[in-house]
This record gives C-alpha cells, sequence and structure tokens, in this order.
C-alpha cells in the first residue's frame, strides 16, 4: 500500500537557519550536561533513583537480552547430525511473509520419514514474528540464537539455507559444504548433495526395504 | 416406497436402501469410514451410529436398512457421544504422526475428530508398533499404524479391480492390513486404494511429501489419457515454483461421475499429469528460429492464401489429432474445409493398438474421436488421412498442417524427415516437443487440455466439459484461438472469441450437440444424440434420451 506523505513548507523562522542550528545545538548540550550531572551525583551516592543514559560498547560488549526475545532462527538437530524439522510445512504455511522455502524428501528410518531436502529464510523479507517457532511441532525451529546482526551486500545473501540454520556459528560466504545427509544448500546451486551412507554408513541398513530412501530423496 | 423421518426431515427413499443413503438424500451428512458408495457394505468402523426411535441402542446407519414411518436423529447428545467413543478406540493405537502424513488436511480422522471427537484421552499404555513406509507397489505406500482397519482397500482389491492383493492379518490389536506375500500391488486401478483409504494409511508414493494438500487448487476437468474420458479434478499449485521443480499440476483425483468412470480412474491416467509442465513448446518458430504469434498468423495467412483455389483440392491436405477439443475440431474444419476449400481435412486415422479392460481403460489412448466422428472428421464418412502421407512423399501434396496428431510416432521419424525435404509448407500446431516439431517448417505452441476450456465426447457419446486451470505455459496458447486468429486474419467469420460461443455455434451447426451450452454440460456433461435425429432441449431432454438409450 502506498501513502502519500505531504512534506510541509519551512516558515520564515526556520529558513532563516542559524536558530534551528542553535536549538539543535541546545537539545544535544542539555542531554549532555543533564547526564554528566547524573553520572557524577551517582558517584556520589546522589539521585540514585533517576537512570542516566548508558553506552553499551557494542560488538566488543552485548546488551542483555530478554529470554523469550526473538532472534535469528536455527534449525535444532538430532543426534546424528541430521535436522529435527520433519519437513511438515507448518511453518512455511503460517509465516505471513512467505520467507520460508521448504522441500522435503524421504528419511531412510521410517520413524522419521521426511525431513527437509531444502530449508531457507529470506531474512531480508521476514517479520520476526515467531510464528514459525510457535506452530512447530517438532521443537525443529526455534529463534534463539541471539543474533542480530544480520547484514549482507545483496538481498540474495539475506537469505538462510540449510546450513546457517543448522549451524548458526556459520555467517555468509559459507566455506564449504558440510552436510553429510542428501540436501540442497545454495552452494551447490540448489543441487542434491550428500548421502545416506555418510551419515549411517555403508551397508548399514536402517529397518527399510531395499528400494528406499536415498534413491527416492534423490529424485 | 419406505417414509422416514430423519432429523425432522421426511423423505421417501426406495425399499432396500440405508439409513446412510437415505440421510444423504436428506441433505444430513453422516461420518463414515468403512462404507463407501461403490463398494459392498463392511459395517466395521461404527463412527456412521446414528439413533433409531425405539431402539435402546445406537445403530450403523451404513448396515440398518430403511424401513416405513423409521425416525432417525443423525445429531444429539447420545450419537455424539457414541461416535466420541468409537474414535477413542480407532485412535487408541494411532501413531498421531500427521505432520509427516500426507493425509493430513485432507484426513477423515482429523476431520471427524475435530467434529466429534474432541475427547481427553484416557489411552496410557505402550501403542502397538507396526510396519511404516512399506511400498507395496509402484505407486502405494502403506503405513500399517495409521490404518484404522476399514477394509475399504480390501473389498476394492476384491470387488472392483478384482485382483485380491489386499487382506487384514492377525487379530484383536496386532490386527494389521497388508498384501498377501509375493503379491505387488500393481493393478492398473491401484491408485484409488489411496483415494478410498480415509486415513494415510495408504498414500500416493507419486505425491508423497512433494506438497502439502492445502496447497492445492483444484479444477474440475476430463482425463484425455484415452477415450473413456474419466471425470478428474487437476490439483494443481501456482505460487510454490519450488515445489517439485516449478511443476504446477501435483496430482489428479477422479471425479465422481455415475456415468462414466464412477468413483475410479486408472493408474496411466492419474500419473499422465506430468506431461503438462515437461517438454513443451513454448514459441511459435518458423525452421527453428523464434517468432512472435502476430507474425507468424501473419505469414501462415498469407501463404494459406496464396494457394491457388484449384490446388487446394488436390496439393494440401489438413490432419487433425483426435486428441483436440471438439470446438478445435470444428474450427480447424470450418477454416480449412469450409472456408478454404480443402478437401483433405480430416482426423481419420487408424486407432492404433492400447491397453483396454472392462472397467475403464479403453484401447484408443485419444479422448475425442467420437467428437470427430460426429463433426464428420472421423469415421467411415470422413476422408482417411493416411495415404497422404504418401501423396505428400510422391509429390502429390505440397502442403501439410497437422494439429495435434505426432506423425513421428505413427510414421517413424524418417519417413516425416523426408516429408520436411519434400514438402513447401509444413505446419505443426501442438503442445510437445516431439519427431514431427523438430523436424516441421513451422511449430505452432498450442495448449495442453488443463489451460483451456472445451469439450471431449467419450466413447459412448458423452459430451463433457473441460474447464480452464490455469493460464498456458510460455506463449502457447489453445488451438481454438490459434484457429480464430487465422479465420480472422483470412477475412472468413469466426464464431466467437471464446470456447463457449464456439461451442454454441457448433451445436446450432450439429445435430448430436443440438441444444447444449457448457452450462447444460455442467460438471457431469450430456449424452450426445448418436441418432442424430433432431435437438435435446436441454438436461430434461437429454435425461429423457438416456433413459431411451437404456
Ligand atoms: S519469524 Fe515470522 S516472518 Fe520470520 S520466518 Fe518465522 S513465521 Fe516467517
Ligand atoms: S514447522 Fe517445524 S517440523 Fe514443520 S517444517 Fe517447519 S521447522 Fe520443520
Ligand atoms: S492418518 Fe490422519 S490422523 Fe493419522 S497421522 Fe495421518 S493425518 Fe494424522
Ligand atoms: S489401509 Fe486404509 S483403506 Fe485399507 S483398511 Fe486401512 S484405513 Fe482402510
Amino acid at each position: 500500500m502506498a501513502m502519500i506523505i505531504e512534506r510541509k513548507e519551512l516558515n520564515l523562522w526556520e529558513r532563516l537557519y542559524l536558530p534551528e542550528i542553535l536549538r539543535g545545538l541546545w537539545l544535544t548540550s542539555r542531554h549532555f550536561f543533564v547526564n554528566m550531572f547524573f553520572h557524577t551525583a551517582h558517584l556520589f551516592g546522589l539521585f540514585k533513583r533517576h537512570r542516566a543514559a548508558v553506552t553499551t560498547q557494542w560488538p566488543e560488549e552485548l546488551r542483555p537480552l530478554a529470554a523469550r526475545f526473538r532472534s535469528r532462527h536455527r534449525l535444532t538437530t538430532r543426534e546424528e547430525g541430521t535436522p529435527r524439522c520433519v519437513g511438515c510445512m507448518l511453518c512455511e504455511t503460517v509465516c505471513p511473509a512467505k520467507c520460508i522455502t521448504i522441500v522435503a524428501g524421504e528419511h531412510p528410518d521410517p520413524n522419521v520419514e521426511k525431513y527437509p531436502v531444502r530449508f531457507d529464510i529470506d531474512l531480508g523479507v521476514c517479520v520476526y514474528c515467531g510464528y514459525c517457532v510457535e506452530v512447530c511441532p517438532e521443537d525443529a525451529i526455534r529463534m534463539d540464537t541471539n543474533i542480530l546482526d544480520v547484514s549482507a551486500y545483496s538481498r540474495d545473501q539475506m537469505k538462510l539455507d540449510i546450513h546457517e540454520l543448522m549451524n548458526p556459528t556459520l555467517r555468509k560466504p559459507v566455506p564449504e559444504c558440510d552436510l553429510k545427509f542428501p540436501h540442497k544448500c545454495a552452494l551447490h546451486d540448489g543441487k542434491l548433495t550428500g548421502s545416506w551412507e555418510r551419515v549411517y554408513g555403508p551397508g548399514e541398513k536402517l529397518s527399510r526395504p531395499a528400494d528406499q530412501g536415498t534413491e527416492l530423496a534423490a529424485r | 416406497m419406505p417414509k422416514l423421518t430423519i432429523d425432522g426431515k421426511t423423505v421417501e427413499v426406495g425399499a432396500g436402501k440405508t439409513v446412510i443413503q437415505a440421510a444423504e438424500q436428506a441433505g444430513c451428512f453422516v461420518p463414515r469410514y468403512c462404507y463407501h458408495p461403490g463398494l459392498s457394505i463392511a459395517g466395521n468402523c461404527r463412527i456412521c451410529l446414528v439413533a433409531v426411535e425405539g431402539q435402546k441402542k445406537l445403530q450403523i446407519a451404513c448396515n440398518t436398512q430403511v424401513s416405513d414411518g423409521m425416525v432417525v436423529h443423525t445429531q444429539g447428545e447420545p450419537v455424539e457421544q457414541g461416535r466420541a467413543e468409537v474414535l477413542e478406540f480407532l485412535l487408541a493405537n494411532h501413531p498421531l504422526d500427521c505432520p509427516v502424513c500426507d493425509q493430513s488436511g485432507e484426513c477423515d480422522l482429523q476431520n471427524f475428530y475435530m467434529a466429534y471427537g474432541r475427547y481427553d484421552p484416557r489411552f496410557a499404555e505402550q501403542k502397538v508398533r507396526k510396519p511404516k513406509a512399506v511400498p507395496l507397489g509402484p505407486t502405494v505406500m502403506l503405513d500399517a499404524e495409521r490404518c484404522i482397519l476399514c477394509s475399504r482397500c480390501v473389498r476394492f482389491t476384491d470387488e472392483v479391480s478384482r485382483t485380491q492383493e489386499f487382506g487384514i492379518f492377525n487379530r484383536g490389536d496386532r490386527a494389521e492390513v497388508g498384501i498377501y506375500p509375493g503379491k505387488t500391488l500393481s493393478n492398473p486401478y491401484a491408485g484409488n486404494v489411496v483415494d478410498i483409504c480415509p486415513v494415510g494409511a495408504l498414500t500416493d508414493r507419486d505425491f508423497r511429501f512433494k506438497a502439502r494438500v492445502w496447497y492445492l487448487s483444484s479444477s474440475p476437468s476430463v482425463c484425455p489419457g484415452c477415450s473413456k474420458g474419466c471425470n478428474i479434478d487437476i490439483h494443481y499449485t501456482l505460487d510454490r515454483p519450488h515445489l517439485d521443480d516449478g511443476a504446477r499440476v501435483m496430482r489428479l483425483k477422479p471425479r465422481v461421475n455415475p456415468e462414466v468412470n464412477q468413483w475410479w480412474m486408472c493408474d496411466e491416467g492419474r500419473y499422465a499429469y506430468k506431461a503438462i509442465d515437461r517438454c513443451r513448446i513454448l514459441k511459435p518458430r518458423h525452421r527453428g528460429r523464434a517468432l512472435g504469434w502476430e507474425t507468424a498468423v501473419l505469414e501462415l495467412a498469407g501463404q494459406l492464401a496464396r494457394i491457388e483455389p484449384k490446388q487446394r483440392e488436390e496439393s494440401v491436405a489438413v490432419i487433425a489429432g483426435t486428441n483436440l477439443t471438439t470446438e478445435a475440431l470444428y474450427l480447424a474444419a470450418r477454416l480449412f474445409g469450409e472456408g478454404l476449400q480443402i478437401r483433405n481435412c480430416s482426423a481419420e486415422l487408424p486407432v492404433l493398438p492400447g491397453s483396454h479392460d472392462e472397467l475403464l481403460i479403453q484401447a484408443d489412448k485419444n479422448p475425442n474421436r467420437k467428437g470427430a466422428e460426429l463433426l464428420g472428421l472421423a469415421g467411415e464418412k470422413a476422408r482417411p488421412a493416411e495415404p497422404w502421407i504418401q501423396a505428400a512423399l510422391d509429390g502429390k501434396i505440397k502442403s501439410l498442417w497437422v494439429i495435434g496428431e505426432d506423425l513421428a510416432a505413427r510414421f517413424g521419424e524418417e519417413t516425416v524427415k523426408q516429408l520436411a525435404e519434400k514438402l513447401e509448407l509444413f505446419v505443426y500446431q501442438g503442445s510437445h516437443e516431439n519427431g514431427t516439431a523438430a523436424q516441421a517448417h513451422w511449430v505452432l505452441p498450442s495448449a495442453v487440455y488443463a489451460e483451456q476450456a472445451g469439450t471431449f465426447v467419450n466413447c459412448d457419446g458423452r459430451v463433457q466439459a473441460l474447464t480452464k486451470a490455469f493460464e498456458p505455459l510460455g506463449e502457447s496458447r489453445p488451438d481454438w484461438l490459434i484457429l480464430t486468429a487465422l479465420l480472422t486474419r483470412l477475412e472468413l467469420p469466426a464464431p466467437g472469441n471464446e470456447p463457449a460461443k464456439i461451442f454454441e455455434a457448433l451445436a446450432a451447426a450439429h445435430a448430436p450437440f443440438a441444444g447444449m451450452t457448457y452450462e447444460r454440460l455442467g460438471l457431469q456433461g450430456l449424452p450426445a444424440r448418436l441418432d442424430g435425429a433432431g435437438g435435446l432441449g436441454g438436461p430434461a431432454a437429454g435425461a429423457a434420451a438416456k433413459a431411451e438409450r437404456k
């Protein structure tokens, strides 16, 4: 929805320039002196109940965040290193910004059955509503990484793929593809890489008939 | 005929009907798992409980015969409590896999639980484990844990496909559905068990994990896989290009039509949808060079107009496929036959041998041969098109226009290559890249059945309407639009710029279609007057005609 905001004409006083500059300077200096007064007074134990402005030395020093703060997403993992996500696509369905992309595949363990071959979140579009976390039946997606400083040089780089989601310490450019299970990621142009053999070992059969698993997932 | 009262409504039903059928007639929905109108009655799921006045216990609606003066309640306290208790039993061992289950969203366990269940579960014991994700055949996957043992699949393979693969093994809470040892579920109708399974125990291996059902839109259509013309719903999604590599159609489902396919369709037709999004011709082209529609139509109309009227008799041939809609066939006849006076315009090619059976599958794999026959483009009255190929190779025919028929599949790639060398004008108007498209001088991309409105006439002479599900892929256009553009360019009268108008003109010109419009055809179609004697004054007369034939 486009909205047109009328710009106000400057009046004569504002166009004189100097008075407005002085007004700005006055505001800045007022904050400076008031804060300096209170900080000095706090040193002597006075006016303790009146808070003064604080500066956090970000990024060396991080601001404490509330426990339920919604920060960058991550996908939780199973013991063998595959995502807990079962590709139910409920988060993709509920997402109001339509920024989640999931392609599901066949997991060789019939008790898991389904997992995400591709899982992307476009943080350039995400509104951080947390509905995806709320709706997930498997506790597979969380927004508890406390990462706020998501920045990139292009819109494309704002898209997290399954690597970055499973390992929140990773930053773009992702150095190399270290996920063993079959998946599609930006590193390989969205082509399928990995195999279940690398997760469960060659010849190790999960309880599924032979023609299943990787062959179907790779379809 | 017995008269009974259901939820205060009085209905009169035929003797021997059951309460569930009477309730349907009265417009009262009774939940069901094991009852299916196309199968015998098993009465084992017990969800269809209703209260019958004068009977102490609740009765199952599917297996209680109606009697005169019966008073039935399908709602109210005792009925709903009874259903909740039945659900509690059905769900006792259920794995509640809904996040991974493909049925989720169209599952009757979910639906009826939300409608009648909502109890506090009391089952604290260990659930019984059964085999999961077992492929039963090329198309169907079984999850025995999710099965509620309604036995619909068993009855389907016993009574409809008559292949007897399914059985229920063991007893009590160990009972599980499966196929007999040594068998695989590979009968030509196997996919139907997925449709009738009310839960996610049988799922489609082709659709498996591709999309969630709530992503899908649905559009009614007719299967073009053979001349039976089974009624189908096309399930597609347009706004999720990451699913299935950008394909639009996700699956086909049979649509009930008691006159044609009842509840079923064959697997060949069910999985033929894949062609809709693959190997399509996307742009008009001339000798390999892509060009716009304007130019193509202008050029081709010019070439057609330049052919001497005398030569049109002998040296031009138009072969239309029997896979075109009736509208396209009619326009082809109007443009080439009536308009340009080309005598060699026909769809009469021998029917290629194909698999067939008693249930649905027909040997003729083209959906509209009957339509072409009714328009005089195929059958005994039409000129056979086969000799024209030889005539073209001999140099007698100099221009050949092919619509929707893959000559290479019929006469071999080599013949088509020679044709392309001999002919002065060789146009292929079709939807898919094939041997003919590769050789033709001009290639005009046409839309597939899912991308246009139109009609097919099935082998029994039933006129059935297709609806347009989505826009044609790339720059392809429906055949009726291409032919209308040519008619307009050649300044010949065109019957209108939409399929409904073309169909009206067709119905006015051809007796078997007299009185038909898209509205009257509706979703179930109407029988054409095959005797050709006079008009058909709407649905009432249509029904009369049907009764006559019976
Ligand atoms: S936080 Fe909201 S907008 Fe962002 S991915 Fe989750 S559901 Fe979508
Ligand atoms: S809701 Fe959870 S389990 Fe379902 S697709 Fe999203 S992350 Fe995966
Ligand atoms: S069969 Fe129905 S209730 Fe059972 S897991 Fe599948 S969707 Fe859920
Ligand atoms: S597999 Fe489905 S159709 Fe067959 S008995 Fe079980 S629930 Fe019924």
